[in-house]
């Protein structure tokens, strides 16, 4: 075993901290260790936090997660900030709303920058919590980019997705957008101190009830295999996952009861139903595609070589070539030097 | 291609008020290319090297207006070293009295910068300083 991996292993949060930059910054260490570490993997609760910039997510981390460790269970947190497309660098504030949390060795907290990835996560996200469940953390809250509407890559990381409003950001309505709240298995209206705070649930209320009419949710990244058709929220008899909108008041604990009692209630559900290990084979799937994508294409691009790319490109730009000809073509070109 | 990026810590210890100086720093580093997790005002010695250990930075940039660095500098070094993170670089920027910077400096203080520093300086400084743990 890998002596970071031993060290990990047995506790050593240094350790833990090392290899998870190794996993942002993609160093050869990581891929090995992660190889190592894979069998541990698979006990945690994954909690995804997303929402609109504002809303609360980090401060409802903090409550959550104090109230995980009341409980006695161990919480690991990736809080996810965007990179600068201007610099490449990155100011990671969330924990400014965590520091309740300091000096708890049952907590660990990581920023993370996206380093360019969009969705809400970085690139390696996954694999950072795949960190963090190896080391026996009980409860992982990961929260995403504050973007308010295209972070759904969340959806595949985590068991259970939070979605998180307010009042007062703006118009609500059109923040909360349709692909935010497929995702979302339990709806939190946080800030619910504020007195516009009912409008919001009643917004929300009105959208979930649209929403219903709708099939169940499907799922659409990373699909490799045509047989996992069944809808990842729907049970096979109909009844699916409702659900529940939560109001809470993050900055002073309002409210989180109810929240992990609903948190609860859909991992019971997730458990009961089925849904847990069918979450688990497309969430494998989904990972198992895009590390296809990426090594596929690495491969591909090293076979056909700068050149050929290079002519190819300035064909199309000369109109000479159609895009799907021109995929065509490199691909038989690599086909015929495999044979 | 996959890169490592510099990561640093910008921490306000103390109890006095307003956290802008450190704001003004963690925007000029991001402008530079790092990765800057800010932790807010009121920290104290133990939540630093908390937050150092587990976002594991290359360098923690303390802003000090209390007048208490001589009392926090020295804490915060003997934290690192109790934690095994002897290596993190540890800077200063605040109102810091010139007879107090030696003293800071033997102790391990790696740059101490008053109200007049140019960002761009500290930036040159710190490439210097942890440059080469980013090759
Ligand atoms: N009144 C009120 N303010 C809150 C509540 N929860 C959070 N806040 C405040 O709202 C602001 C934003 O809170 P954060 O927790 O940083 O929100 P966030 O969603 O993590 O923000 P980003 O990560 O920047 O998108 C802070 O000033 C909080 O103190 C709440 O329940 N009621
Ligand atoms: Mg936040």
């Amino acid at each position: 075993m890998l002596e970071l991996v031993e060290q990990l292993r047995a506790g050593n949060r240094r350790a833990l901290a090392r290899l998870l930059s190794y996993i942002q910054d993609e160093h050869p260490e990581a891929r090995a260790a992660l190889a190592e570490l894979y069998p541990f993997t698979g006990r945690a609760h994954r909690i995804g936090v997303t929402g609109s910039p504002g809303a609360g997510k980090s401060s409802l981390v903090n409550s959550l997660a104090h109230a995980y460790r009341a409980r006695g269970r161990t919480v690991g947190i990736i809080a996810v900030d965007p990179t600068s497309p201007f610099s490449g660098g990155a100011v990671l504030g969330d924990r400014i709303r965590m520091r309740d949390l300091a000096g708890d060795r049952g907590v660990f907290i990581r920023s993370m920058a996206t380093r360019g990835s969009l969705g809400g996560l970085a690139r390696t996200t996954g694999d950072a919590v795949h960190a963090l469940d190896a080391a026996g953390f009980d409860v992982i809250l990961i929260e995403t980019v504050g973007a308010g509407q295209s972070e759904v890559d969340i959806a595949r990381e985590a068991h259970t997705t939070l979605v998180v409003e307010a009042p007062g950001l703006g118009d609500d309505v059109q923040a909360i957008k349709a692909g935010i709240l497929e995702i979302a298995d339990i709806l939190v209206v946080n800030k619910a101190d504020r007195p516009d705070a009912q409008n919001t649930v009643r917004a929300l209320k009105a959208m979930l009830d649209l929403g219903r009419s709708q099939a169940g949710r499907a799922w659409h990244h990373g699909r490799l295999l045509d047989q996992s058709e069944t809808p990842l929220h729907a049970e096979p008899d109909g009844e699916g996952w409702q659900p529940p909108i939560i109001e809470s008041v993050a900055t002073a604990g309002t409210g989180i009861d109810d929240l992990l009692a609903a948190i609860d209630a859909h991992r019971d559900y997730l458990q009961r139903s089925g849904s847990l290990a069918r979450w688990e084979r497309v969430h494998i799937e989904a990972d198992l595609a895009a590390r296809l994508q990426q090594a596929l294409l690495a491969d591909f691009v090293r076979a056909v070589g700068p050149a050929t790319l290079r002519t190819t490109i300035d064909r199309l730009a000369r109109r000479e070539l159609a895009p799907s000809a021109a995929v065509d073509q490199l691909l038989d070109r690599t086909n015929h030097q495999a044979h | 291609m996959p890169e490592r990026k510099l990561r640093v810590l910008v921490a306000k210890p103390g109890l006095d008020g307003h956290d802008r100086g450190a704001k003004v720093i963690a925007r000029a580093l991001r402008d530079a290319g790092m990765e800057v997790i800010y932790t807010g005002l009121r920290q104290t010695p133990e939540m630093i090297v908390e937050a150092a250990l587990q976002e594991d930075v290359d360098l923690i940039g303390l802003s000090i207006l209390s007048g208490a660095h001589m009392a926090l500098a020295p804490r915060i070094l003997e934290l690192l070293r109790e934690n095994d993170l002897a290596e993190v670089r540890v800077i200063i920027g605040g109102i810091i009295p010139e007879e107090d910077i030696a003293a800071l400096k033997a102790m391990g203080i790696a740059g101490v910068y008053g109200p007049g520093s140019s960002t761009a300086d500290i930036i040159a400084d710190i490439h210097r300083m942890v440059g080469a743990a980013a090759e």
